[in-house]
């Protein structure tokens, strides 16, 4: 009996049953293992691998939700890790025995994560210490090379949940690192010369209170001490801001260093000529002070960038290497190498790298990823077969007639959209203060002197003029545009949007039209309503039916099979045996005897029903029969996710159009004209280019703003070729096409909030520029009279910087409060 | 108000020493990653914990 109970799935105070593993539910099918419950037999695999090696104190800690380990995983998938040309790709170094890999895991959560992936040495004896940067989802590990293999380790770690993600741009060596010692280096150096300079500059400060005495030979000490402490921050730590101008001002552009490196320059000249001259104090506090403020700001705004990656182009997608079948032997072969001709074997849930033609019987190949299309289409010997399907079933045998790069889905990837550089494009409030500020700022500066000329005082012309250069950096600006986006950034990351930059939070902010997917956009990517229409079934009668299409791994079956044991949750357990003759017909369904009785499942034309019109059901059916009488058919239908009218409505109530794009064929029409408000909203059987197009014609010739939210490869065309293309997907660790966002799928009913957020933080820039433009005309006053003592300068410019960063970061806050908390239920 | 240099030159050679501090700990990696060591610091070992606590690299 107690054997007996392992596996038989329960039907007891199930509902409020979680995963001791995971902490998901466990539906109705709970698996009894150790006397605690399990949701599948993954996470019961893992458990019991961790209970054997005495590692069961992982699930004593506070936030443990284990990883159930992939289950697409099969023996061998990384036996490629162990060919000597990509092992040396992927490890960071190998030396007397010892290697150290550096490997991503997507699937890190929580600190449990870390606990587990650091105690890796206890789970074999060849990993000798793992360490965790658990910012950047990498774990540093070192093996011994004579007691595990590359392909082992990765093995042993798929097998706890944490399957390691490599991809074919690490090969490349296109690694980009987060993090630059170097900013904070000059951060550091930038406050210290900042605190130090200020320090001195304090008697100066209080000479137009009363005198503090200092003799002349003390000034000198302490503006020869200043110049000193000055000189590193000029050359080095505000180097970026002179490259970035002059690499502007070398194609004969402008951009917002340009006033910044006008400002520091006048500013260190100045001052020098100042104290060298004994004419003056000079503004090196000031200066100091604007370059360690501004480096602290671009500091904050790339900290609260993601850490996703959002450039992913094909070979993201495809596996590193596959199985080459070469004289009836199987090996292993880089992607890359394939050349016309190979025979390839593709296991089950493995990607097709390279179009080819099938040498196999059949093939259920999923393309939802490329078309959008979700049901499989099943392909028979020597058809083509295009690159990127999923194989869903029995691995298959296919001959390769193109390389990897030549192949129809990889094309898409020469298109124009993919060429272009994006990132380079500035904000449109920026462009406008590079084309006119500066300009306004010289202007300003040169009025000022030839007034004083005029009047025949040249000293006072100058010193006006560069007080002018120095006051108008725009210094408070880049701060307020700085932190209002990295604060905003933060939020929107909060609610599951997570952007590549903060360009995109302005684009965001202009959006006129959205464009939606719908196949694992608007609908849910693993659940679906499943309804039996017809004479009722017996509960014998199901269980015939779940045992049959227990066989199938097509996706229809395996949903039908979960309706009928979640029913049979509520009533009993099946107790079916002696299924026979099993047969399954590609494009047709399933037939198996059945405690003596025939049973088939599949199409109308497979069991015999001649009065379906199958060109017309908008779901997808499969019917049923027993001994050649239909009994009926189960209707799978798409769910779609929560609140799509509702999120349509507010996004129309901001003067937003949306449609939908689909490469679906047409299927709830009346459902979807409903909530896009009219069938012309509507777009079917659409291919990738056409997705594309479809974009750019929306964004005719006005440039007007498009959004696009699609989750596959066959809308990566469209998201790149839209202003702000959203990859949505249920699982931020799961590949994404390339995007400027991604969002959780559980938010998309947010997206109307967070366009209104995008907008707010527009306006907040636009206020926090008005407090800088007062401060800038305040420092104008004094400035164009030539008198700017730089106790003022001193006050005004940490003033402006906090009073900015105080209001930026307490008004985003404020109005996120707002927008989002209505939405966070 | 030869006070007032010793006490220039002191006050720069302690923020100098700070400022060495800091740049030498940003240097030895401590600043990668911020997150990880403060999580791993309440994990409670049963065992001596033989991670390496070398950072650098």
């Amino acid at each position: 009996m107690e054997k007996a109970d392992l596996y038989t799935h329960t039907s007891e105070n199930l509902v409020e049953e979680t995963c001791y593993h995971c902490g998901l539910p466990c539906d109705n099918t709970a698996i009894r293992y150790d006397s605690k419950s399990f949701c599948c037999n993954g996470c019961r695999a893992v458990y019991s691998i961790l209970k054997e090696k005495d590692l069961c104190a992982y699930y004593k800690l506070p936030d443990a939700k284990g990883n159930s380990p992939d289950r697409s995983y099969y023996k061998g998938k990384y036996q490629y890790l162990d060919l000597p040309e990509i092992r040396q790709k992927v490890v960071s170094f190998s030396e007397n025995g010892v290697t150290q890999v550096n490997w991503y895991i997507p699937s890190m959560h929580c600190s449990s994560c870390i606990w587990l992936l650091e105690n890796l040495h206890k789970l074999h004896d060849g990993v000798t210490a793992a360490l965790v940067d658990f910012p950047e989802k990498t774990v540093r590990i070192s093996i011994r090379d004579e007691a595990i293999k590359l392909s082992g380790l990765a093995g042993l770690m798929s097998s706890v949940g944490y399957e390691p993600y490599i991809s074919l741009n690490d090969l490349e060596g296109k690694k980009t690192s987060r993090f630059d010692r170097k900013r904070i280096y000059k951060i550091g150096i930038a406050g210290f010369a900042f605190g130090n300079i200020m320090f001195m500059g304090l008697s100066d400060y209080f000479t137009i209170i009363g005198s503090t005495g200092l003799g002349s030979e003390t000034e000198a000490v302490f503006g020869a001490l200043s110049i000193l402490l000055s000189l590193p921050v000029f050359f080095y730590c505000s180097s970026d801001f002179f490259v970035s101008a002059w690499k502007a001002i070398k194609n004969r552009q402008l951009n917002i260093d340009a006033p910044i490196a006008l400002a520091i320059l006048v500013t260190f000249v100045r001052s020098l000529f100042e104290i060298a001259s004994q004419t003056g104090s000079g503004y090196l506090d000031s200066m100091t002070g604007i370059v360690f403020f501004m480096l602290i700001g671009r500091y904050f705004q790339d900290k609260s960038y993601s850490l996703i990656s959002f450039d992913r182009d094909y070979k993201s997608f495809f596996p590193v290497a596959v199985s080459v079948i070469k004289n009836g032997v199987d090996s292993q072969k880089q992607i890359s190498e394939i050349e016309p001709g190979d025979r390839l074997r593709i296991r089950s849930n493995e990607m097709i790298p390279c179009d080819g033609r099938l040498i196999s019987e059949t093939a259920a190949i999923d393309y939802s990823f490329v078309s959008g299309e979700s049901a499989p289409v099943i392909k028979t010997m020597n058809e083509q077969v295009y690159a990127g399907g999923k194989i869903s079933g029995a691995s298959i045998e296919l001959e390769a007639t193109k390389k990897v790069a030549q192949s129809y889905l990889t094309g898409l990837w020469n298109n124009d959209v993919f060429t272009q550089d994006r990132d380079e494009e500035e904000s449109r409030l920026t462009s406008f203060i590079n084309r006119y500020f500066t300009i306004a700022v010289f202007l300003a500066g040169s009025v000022s002197w030839i007034c004083w000329a005029w009047a025949g005082d040249f000293k006072r012309g100058f010193d006006a003029m560069t007080t002018v250069w120095i006051i108008a950096c725009p210094c408070a600006l880049l701060l307020s545009d700085t932190f209002t986006n990295g604060n905003l950034l933060a939020i929107f990351r909060r609610n599951g949007l997570y952007l590549k930059n903060a360009h995109i939070l302005e684009k965001l902010s202009g959006i006129k039209k959205v464009v939606f997917d719908k196949t694992g956009t608007l609908t849910l990517p693993d659940a679906a309503e499943v309804r039996f229409k017809g004479i009722p079934l017996t509960p014998a009668e199901k269980g015939m039916i779940a045992e049959v299409s227990k066989q199938s791994v097509h996706p229809l079956s395996r949903l039908i099979r979960e309706f009928l044991e979640r029913q049979a949750g509520e009533t009993g357990v099946f107790s079916v045996s002696g299924l026979k003759q099993y047969k399954e017909q590609a494009g047709g369904g399933l037939e198996a005897v059945c405690g003596g009785v025939t049973v088939r499942l599949g199409s109308g034309r497979w069991v015999g029903e001649t009065g379906a019109g199958e060109e017309e059901t908008r779901t997808s059916r499969v019917y049923v029969a027993f001994a050649g009488m239909v009994r009926g058919f189960f209707e799978v239908e798409s769910k779609y996710r929560d609140g799509l009218k509702e999120t349509v409505r507010s996004l129309e109530r901001d003067g937003i159009e949306a449609c939908m794009l689909s490469g679906d064929r047409p299927t709830d029409m009346a459902f979807l004209s409903e909530v896009f408000g009219g069938e012309e909203k509507l777009s079917f059987s659409r291919t990738p280019q056409d997705k594309l197009d479809f974009v750019r014609q929306l964004q005719g010739s006005r440039k007007e703003a498009v959004m696009m939210l699609g989750d596959g490869l066959n809308d990566a065309g469209a998201l790149m070729q839209s202003d702000v293309g959203v990859a949505v997907s249920d699982n931020i660790n799961n590949f994404t096409p390339a995007s400027d966002a991604i969002l959780e799928g559980s938010r998309l009913k947010d997206i109307g909030a967070f366009v209104r957020l995008a907008v707010a933080g527009r306006r907040i820039v636009t206020g926090s520029f008005g407090i800088s433009v007062i401060y800038n005309i305040v420092g104008l006053y004094f400035a164009v009279q030539g008198e700017l003592e730089p106790v003022v300068a001193a006050i005004l410019m940490p003033a402006s910087s906090v009073s900015i960063i105080l209001f930026t970061t307490l008004t985003s806050r404020l109005k996120a409060r707002q927008l989002m908390k209505a939405k966070n239920l | 108000m030869s006070a007032i240099y010793i006490l220039i030159a002191a006050g720069l050679a302690i923020a100098g020493g700070f400022l060495f501090v800091f740049l030498w700990a940003v240097r030895s990696g401590q600043f990668d990653d911020d997150i990880t060591p403060s999580i791993r610091i309440l994990f409670d070992d049963e065992e001596p914990a033989d991670t390496p606590k070398n950072n650098s690299g």
